[in-house]
């Protein structure tokens, strides 16, 4: 192998591809993603007030990886929280 | 009664026509009685290939619509004992087919063949849907880049949800030296990512393109290493365990000469 290449292109192709496909496969089940921000919501629901209709998730690229990244606006904290460990319990 | 397998690729270009002869072919030379059926309606070429352009009489678009009978159309290959095409419509397209149809027109050909191996056209619309219908098992080729893999992985997903349960894989036109150099992903990083079976690794070889210039399978000529590939690929399917070929070997005396020496 030269010294002097600098990436080999074959790993630059795995790479990529493995970022599109992701991209690829997400996007042909929109329902999928859905779904998961539905759950999202309703685990996070569990300790904090959130504002259902504002929330975004999208994918993104962070350092050429593929992230997820979740927007999602709290209204309040509910005081139950701190005090409350059978809740937590439950969740876990 | 026989077994029906589709070729299929989403991306045009990649080799599908040539898998299906070459393993039509291999799989007759191995006693079998195998018919090609073309599913490319508008753009047929699995005629050429095979050299049986000059005697198509009737096509698949004349058997479906009842102008002859699926005897009549079939063309059968002399070369080697048990193997027939059943060429696609020129002058058609896609849309004069139903999916019913095509899958009415395999489950006959089963009972006269062991196996039926579909020709799908590059897409995945009505040629796709109409080429996959009549299928018990698939099988996805691809070249190693990133545009063909992708494709690749798109119609495996479309295969699994019209309930193919394992298609496998074909990975074509593999280039050793380029693999060696790092400046090609290597079988492990495409099965990596599509997560499928592997059913073959094609190496790239002139000796298809001479092959296809005459119309002559590759699995005819003993010396194509792409012939080899294909004829592996053949007892593959018929259950065999067939080792992968030694991609190393592929590069010739004078290619491993120069590995030793350092030359590359």
């Amino acid at each position: 192998m030269s010294p002097f290449r600098r990436s080999n292109s074959g790993d630059v192709a795995r790479e990529r591809l493995r970022v599109v496909l992701m991209q690829d496969r997400i996007s042909l089940a929109p329902h999928l993603m859905e779904r998961m921000k539905e759950d999202l919501v309703d685990v996070i629901s569990r300790y904090v007030d959130v504002d259902r209709g504002k929330i975004e998730v999208q994918w993104r690229r962070a350092d050429g990886e593929p992230a997820l990244v979740a927007n999602i606006p709290v209204r309040s904290v509910k005081r139950s929280v701190a005090s409350n460990d059978r809740a937590s319990e439950r969740v876990l | 009664m026989g077994q029906s397998l589709v070729i299929t690729s989403g991306k045009g270009g990649v080799g599908k026509t040539t898998a299906t002869a070459n393993i039509g072919a291999a799989l007759a030379m191995l006693n079998q009685k195998v018919v090609l059926v073309d599913a490319d309606i508008g753009l047929r070429n699995l005629d050429v290939v095979m050299g049986l352009e000059n005697r198509i009489v009737y096509d698949l678009v004349d058997v479906v619509e009842g102008f002859c009978k699926l005897k009549q159309a079939l063309i059968k290959d002399k070369r080697v004992e048990g193997l027939y095409l059943l060429p696609a419509a020129q002058t058609r397209d896609k849309t004069a087919v139903t999916p019913e149809q095509m899958k009415n027109l395999v489950g006959q050909l089963k009972e006269e063949f062991d196996y039926v191996i579909v020709d799908c056209p590059a897409g995945i619309e009505q040629g796709f849907r109409n080429a996959v219908a009549g299928a018990d098992r698939a099988i996805v080729i691809t070249t190693p880049d990133v545009s063909s893999v992708r494709d690749a992985d798109r119609v495996i997903g479309l295969l699994e949800s019209s309930g193919f349960e394992r298609p496998v894989l074909i990975v074509n036109r593999i280039k050793p030296k380029m693999v060696d150099r790092g400046d090609m992903m290597d079988i492990g990083d495409i099965l990596d990512v599509l997560a499928i079976e592997l059913i073959g690794v094609v190496p790239e070889d002139e000796s298809i393109l001479v092959s296809t210039n005459r119309g002559e399978p590759a699995v005819f000529d003993g010396s194509s290493r792409a012939g080899q590939a294909f004829r592996n690929i053949a007892r593959r399917l018929r259950g065999e365990e067939v080792p992968f070929m030694n991609l190393a070997e592929v590069q010739g005396l004078w290619g491993r000469l120069r590995k030793l020496v350092g030359l590359e």
